[in-house]
C-alpha cells in the first residue's frame, strides 16, 4: 500500500481518545506508518503548544461554547508524538483528566496538519569499513555496489517521525524502498554509539552504546544527545529532515574531537542557519 | 561550608532520586523519579522537607554513609533499618519512621532491605547537580544522581547543614499502601486481546519473576493470547510507568519509572496512578492480583490516598530522643538547647 492510499483510508478513521491508565491520554489518528497520518500527529502537537501557551480564553476568542483555553491543558507534563499518535502525559491532582480529554478531542478535530516545517539537517557521516560491518551484505543482496548504496543514502532526505526507544533515538522514515532489509536474524550485543542503522523502511543513529538488531552503515561523528544542552539534549526532533553527507575518515576524526571537547557547533549542521 | 556525606560502600541498587524529570519525554528521555513517590514524601517530611526533595532510594542492599561534615537530619521511610555509630565510639539502632540527627565522624549503616525499597531523606534533600531539570539517576543516559550512576564507594553527597541545634527528633506511624488487587485502567490496547484473555488477566495470580529492575517487572501466569499473532507487535506508541504490556510470549510486563517513552507491545493495561507506588514493592515470587477499574473510581482512588497521606503527615509527632541517642557534645548540655 502506498503512503498516499493508506493516508486518505486512515484519514477517514475517527480519532481515538484512548486512556493511558488516568495519567495521560493517546490521541490515535490511526494504525501504521504514514506520513499523512504523522503531519496530523505534529499538527495536534502544533495545536497544543499553542494553547498551552496562550492566555486564558484566548484560544476561544471565536466564543464557541467548549473552546480550550490554556486553563483546560494546566497540569500536562508531557507531550509525545510518535509515527501515528500523541500521547499527553498530565498529573490527575492538578487536573480533571476527562476534562482534558475532551478538550485534546476538540483540538484534534480542528487542528489539521503540521503548519511547519521541522529543521533540515545535513549531518556528516562516515561510510568507513570499520564503521559499517553490514553495508557490504546488504549491497550483495541488493545487487548494489557499496558505492551505490551510499551514494543512496547520501541522495535521500529523511524525515524524523519521533525520537523514542533511548534518549535522543531518532526513527527515520524515507529510506528507499531498493535498500529495505530485514533486522538481524541475532542482535549484536553492543552497537557502538553513534551508528547510523537501517532496518525495514526505518532508518536511525543509535546514540549510546547499546544491544541491537539493525544493520550498520556507517557513523557519525555528531552526538545525538547531549546532556548538557539542557534546552534541547537530543539534536533532532520529530518533524525534522535529514540528508546524510558522506565524509572521509580525517574529516570524520576532526569534528568527533571537535564535538567531543564541545568545540562544534551543531548549528553549522542546519541547511538554513538560524532555524528553530 | 555545605553539609558533605560520604557514600563509604554504595551498596546495591542504591541512587539518588527525585520527583522525577519532566518535559523531555518526547525526546526520549524516560521521567524516573522515586519508585515509590509515597515513601520518598514520608521521608522528607520526617526531616522537614518539602515532598520533591532528593533522596536516596534503597532496593537491595542499602549504604554506609560518613557524614563528613555535619549537622544533617537523616529519616528512613519503608521496611528498613539502620545502625549508627557515632564518631564518639557508641553506636545504636535507627528505625525508620524517625528522624536523627547526624554530626560530623558519624556512620550511618542501612542494612538489607527484606524487599521492596526503602528510602532516606536528608535535611535540605540530597544537593547534587541538576541535570535536565531534575537530579533523579537516570542510567541508561548516565544524566542525574552522580555522574548518572547508582552510589558508588567515595561518592561525596554534597547537602545542607542542618544549621540550628534542635533536640526535637520527628517520628510517626509506619505509611502503609493501599493493599488488594492493583487496580489498572483497561486498554490503550486491550482489543488486542481475546475477550477471554482480558478476562484471564483480570481473574488470575500472576507471579513476580526475578526480573526486575527500575524499567519494569516481568510477571508469570497464565498465557494471554493476542486477536492475532500479528496483534502481538503494533507501530510504537507512547508508554508510561505503571503501564503493562504484553509481548508475543503472552507473559506480562509492568514498566516502571525508568521505562522506555514508547513501546512496541500492546498493551493491555494501565495501573492507576493511586497504585503506580505499590509497584516499588513487588517482590520475586510474589503472587499479584489485578482488578479493573473506571477514571471515576481511579480519580477517587487518588483522592483518597491524598487525604489518607494528609492524615499520616498530620500525625507526625516530635519528641526528645532516648539521651544515649543525643549528639555527644561536651558543650551543650542537651536540655538548655541554644
Amino acid at each position: 500500500m502506498t503512503g498516499m492510499e493508506s493516508g486518505a483510508a486512515d484519514q477517514s478513521l475517527p480519532v481515538r481518545l484512548l486512556a493511558l491508565g488516568d495519567a495521560a491520554w493517546t490521541i490515535e489518528f490511526g494504525t501504521r506508518i504514514d506520513p499523512a497520518l504523522h503531519a496530523r500527529v505534529l499538527g495536534l502537537a502544533d495545536a497544543l503548544e499553542q494553547a498551552r501557551r496562550a492566555e486564558p480564553g484566548e484560544a476561544d476568542g471565536e466564543g464557541r461554547e467548549g473552546g480550550a483555553g490554556c486553563e483546560d491543558f494546566a497540569g500536562i507534563v508531557d507531550v509525545v508524538p510518535t509515527f501515528r499518535s500523541l500521547t499527553v502525559h498530565f498529573n490527575p491532582l492538578l487536573i480533571d483528566g476527562q476534562r482534558l480529554g475532551q478538550a485534546l478531542l476538540r483540538l484534534a478535530a480542528d487542528a489539521g496538519t503540521a503548519s511547519r516545517k521541522g529543521r533540515h539537517w545535513r549531518i556528516p557521516v562516515c561510510f568507513d569499513e570499520e564503521f559499517s560491518p553490514d553495508l557490504n551484505d546488504l549491497a550483495q543482496s541488493k545487487g548494489l555496489s557499496r558505492e551505490a548504496v551510499i551514494a543512496l543514502m547520501s541522495e535521500t532526505t529523511f524525515t524524523v517521525y519521533l525520537i523514542g526507544f533511548m534518549p535522543g533515538f531518532p526513527y527515520l522514515g524515507g529510506l528507499p524502498a531498493l535498500l529495505e532489509a530485514p533486522r538481524l536474524a541475532s542482535p549484536r550485543k553492543a552497537v557502538p554509539a553513534r551508528s547510523l542503522a537501517i532496518a525495514g523502511a526505518m532508518c536511525a543513529v543509535y546514540p549510546w552504546q547499546s544491544p541491537g538488531g539493525w544493520r550498520l552503515l556507517g557513523k557519525t561523528p555528531v552526538p545525538m544527545f547531549s546532556a548538557g544542552n539542557a534546552q534541547s539534549p537530543s539534536l533532532l526532533a520529530s518533524g525534522d529532515r535529514v540528508c546524510w553527507q558522506a565524509v572521509d575518515r580525517p574529516l570524520y576524526l576532526e569534528i568527533e574531537a571537535a564535538a567531543q571537547a564541545g568545540a562544534f557547533a551543531l548549528d553549522s549542521l542546519l541547511l538554513v542557519p538560524g532555524e528553530t | 561550608m555545605p553539609g558533605v556525606i560520604e557514600v563509604i560502600d554504595g551498596g546495591i541498587g542504591n541512587c539518588i532520586q527525585d520527583a522525577g524529570r519532566f518535559g523531555f519525554r518526547h525526546m526520549g528521555v524516560a521521567v524516573s523519579g522515586s519508585l515509590d513517590a509515597l515513601l520518598a514524601r514520608c521521608a522528607n517530611a520526617l526531616v522537614g522537607n518539602g515532598p520533591d526533595c532528593a533522596c536516596i532510594e534503597i532496593r537491595a542492599l542499602g549504604p554506609t554513609l560518613g557524614v563528613r561534615h555535619g549537622l544533617v537530619r537523616v529519616a528512613l521511610a519503608g521496611d528498613a533499618g539502620a545502625l549508627l555509630r557515632r564518631g564518639d565510639g557508641a553506636a545504636l539502632d535507627v528505625p525508620a519512621w524517625s528522624s536523627i540527627t547526624l554530626a560530623t565522624q558519624d556512620v550511618l549503616e542501612i542494612g538489607s532491605l527484606a524487599g521492596g525499597t526503602a528510602c532516606l531523606a536528608v535535611s535540605g534533600g540530597i544537593d547534587s547537580p541538576l541535570q535536565l531539570g531534575s537530579r533523579s539517576t537516570y542510567q541508561r543516559a548516565m544524566i542525574g544522581g552522580i555522574d548518572g550512576l547508582p552510589l558508588v564507594t567515595g561518592n561525596l553527597l554534597p547537602c545542607s547543614v542542618h544549621a540550628r541545634r534542635d533536640y526535637r527528633e520527628y517520628r510517626a506511624e509506619p505509611w502503609r499502601h493501599a493493599d488488594g488487587p492493583i487496580r489498572v485502567i483497561p486498554g490503550p490496547q486491550a482489543e488486542h486481546f481475546q475477550a477471554e484473555s482480558l478476562e484471564l488477566f483480570l481473574n488470575s495470580a500472576y507471579r513476580v519473576t526475578p526480573q526486575i529492575d527500575r524499567m519494569g517487572v516481568r510477571l508469570q501466569g497464565p498465557q494471554l493470547a493476542h486477536v492475532t499473532p500479528e496483534a502481538a507487535d503494533i507501530v510504537s506508541d507512547g508508554v508510561t510507568p505503571g503501564t503493562i504490556q504484553v509481548p508475543g510470549d503472552g507473559q506480562p510486563i509492568i514498566l516502571l519509572a525508568d521505562c522506555q517513552t514508547v513501546g512496541g507491545y500492546p498493551k493491555i493495561a494501565t495501573v492507576i496512578a493511586a497504585d503506580v507506588p505499590r509497584l516499588a514493592h513487588l517482590q520475586p515470587g510474589q503472587s499479584i492480583r489485578f482488578c479493573a477499574v473506571n477514571a471515576q473510581q481511579a480519580r477517587q482512588a487518588l483522592l483518597e490516598r491524598e487525604a489518607r497521606w494528609a492524615a499520616w503527615a498530620s500525625g507526625i509527632t516530635f519528641a526528645l530522643p532516648n539521651a544515649d541517642a543525643l549528639y555527644n557534645d561536651p558543650n551543650s548540655g542537651w536540655v538548655c538547647a541554644d
